[in-house]
């Protein structure tokens, strides 16, 4: 199995506060790796250390081979559970953007013909995700459910290598939640994505992901709690014929 | 019912509101009154009959010196300093402020030189502007821009530094750059700030406009109401002074109607 994303030894430290230690990982193309763990066990931080948010302190990362650019770049789109949408473009300008951004270098807007290609392609993937009806709306004028759509469109537009969702339906009610796994699952497989999403809900990491992390400090002192970082504790290949968790190994 | 729940409704905040301003008439009209029943030529509060024959006068007749007719000269004067303020200043806030904002190492750079400057009172500028720019138009205009430019290059800078780290990061994910997160991402979220910043800053710029007025010119608003200070004409002050609030309550409401009509996502409401 090629792996598109490669971990190797990566540490994210504050001062002498350690968040992440020693994290050796990889991530198969077209995989659904849910993260799980504890609050403040790091989760975030991984997923911002992948999105090229935070550099780590040591240790490197590389995307199909290369490494990974230390800032966020087109190739890994991400949903947030908040402010993924920009509240001062309809639905239809913010699935553009992105395709604005990198036709348009000097204005980042489009004109006549290419424009309308845009247009054509973002309504396309604006009704994949249920919003062919919205295309005027504002962000404010919609459904918490209706925006995490719209983020997810917004990423999708751009074809990125690897899509990360940071708890992106934790802010959902249950009824719409339920929606939105089918949607996510549904475009994971129509797109062949890669997909990497922290989650709070155990649930949730079972039953969408066909791997699951579960990321814990190893070890703990008392004294010096910060002293340890977190790393994947539980590293669980789901959708096998003995899918029964068992401890990874401390070699890594 | 708790105060904090009582909500009126149109008609009741226009007689609420309705209500201090008559109460302030009243009291006026009654110690006017009762001043000139024991000398009818006082100058300290005059009568509304007064104070509109004199605003009649300044508003029609043409001035023997000047060739023109007062009111309308100073306020044509007033407005263009203050016009021309506030549009430099307001351009300075857009720009300075995005970049401020947006671009960690110019604000490093710049940050600590336009808090330095923000915390000068201006006043105490007037007469380095007066020595090194003249007592005319320019000088006026300049320390008006002083005045309030920095305090709204900072309100502008810090709103854009507090637009979401995940906001940014999604526009970079989308492939945009620097150039294009200042212009698509940043420049468009400022507008409303930087209108409201110019709303909050219309105050400060008439202190300015009438100070320097005051202190050096030969027309406009503040300086007439200077001027005629000096023979107590309270009846050409007390109008200028009400049509002086005026403007400023109308530029107030234009600002902010512009701001609803072209900004409607800021606003929350349901467009």
């Amino acid at each position: 199995m090629s792996a598109l994303l490669s971990l190797r030894n990566v540490w994210v430290e504050y001062g002498d506060r350690i968040v992440l230690e020693k994290v050796d990982l990889d991530v198969a193309q077209g995989s659904f790796v849910s993260v799980v763990g504890p609050s403040g066990a790091g989760k975030s931080t991984f997923l911002r250390v992948v999105l090229g948010q935070e550099v780590p302190s040591q240790g490197s990362i590389t995307l199909n081979g290369e490494p990974l650019a230390r800032e966020c770049g087109p190739d890994r789109g991400v949903v947030f559970q908040r402010y993924s949408v920009f509240p001062h473009l309809t639905v239809l300008q913010n699935t553009m953007f992105g395709l604005e951004c990198t036709k348009a270098p000097l204005l980042a807007r489009l004109f006549g013909s290419a424009r309308k290609a845009a247009e054509a392609e973002a309504i396309a993937m604006l009704q994949s995700v249920g919003l062919g009806d919205s295309l005027y709306l504002y962000p404010s004028q919609m459904s918490g459910g209706m925006q995490q759509r719209l983020a997810i469109a917004q990423a999708l537009i751009m074809r990125p290598r690897i899509l990360l969702l940071d708890e992106p339906f934790g802010a959902l009610d249950p009824g719409i939640r339920a929606d939105m796994h089918v949607l996510i699952r549904k475009l994971w497989q129509d797109f062949g994505l890669t997909i990497i999403m922290v989650t709070h809900d155990i649930k949730e990491a079972f039953s969408l992901g066909t791997r699951v992390l579960a990321l814990d400090k190893r070890r703990h002192d008392p004294h010096a709690p910060h002293r340890y970082g977190a790393t994947a504790v539980y590293d669980l290949e789901l959708r096998k014929d003995e899918p029964a968790p068992e401890p990874e190994t401390e070699a890594a | 019912m708790r105060w904090v729940n009582r909500e009126p409704d149109r008609k009741q905040r226009l007689a609420l509101g309705a209500v201090p301003i008559l109460l302030l008439v009243i009291v006026y009209l009654f110690a006017a009154y009762a001043r000139h029943a024991v000398n009818p030529v006082d100058k300290i509060l005059p009568l509304p009959s007064g104070m509109a024959t004199a605003l009649w006068s300044q508003m029609t007749k043409t001035d023997v010196l000047s060739g023109t007719v007062v009111f309308w000269a100073d306020t044509l004067a007033s407005l263009q300093r203050l016009g021309l303020g506030l549009s430099i200043a307001t351009l300075m806030a857009l720009l300075v402020g995005l970049v401020l904002g947006a671009l960690p190492p110019v604000r490093a750079t710049f940050g600590p030189l336009v808090t330095g400057i923000a915390v000068i009172p201006p006043i105490a500028l007037l007469p380095i502007l007066f020595v090194a720019l003249g007592l005319g138009e320019t000088a006026k205009v300049a320390l008006i821009v002083i005045g309030i430019a920095p305090v709204m290059i900072r309100d502008v800078a810090g709103h854009v530094g507090t637009l979401p780290r995940e906001m940014l990061a999604k526009a970079q994910t989308l492939g945009a750059g620097s150039w294009q997160i200042l212009i698509r991402v940043a420049l468009p979220q400022a507008m409303p700030r930087l209108i409201l910043a110019l709303r909050l800053a219309l105050g400060p710029a008439w202190v300015f406009l009438i100070s320097a007025e005051a202190i050096a010119s030969d027309v406009g608003l503040g300086y007439r109401i200077f001027l005629v200070r000096r023979y107590l004409a309270m009846d050409v002050i007390i109008p200028y002074v009400a049509w002086i609030a005026l403007l400023a309550i109308a530029m107030d409401w234009g600002l902010n109607t512009l701001s609803r009509k072209a900004f409607p996502w800021a606003h929350g409401e349901k467009h």
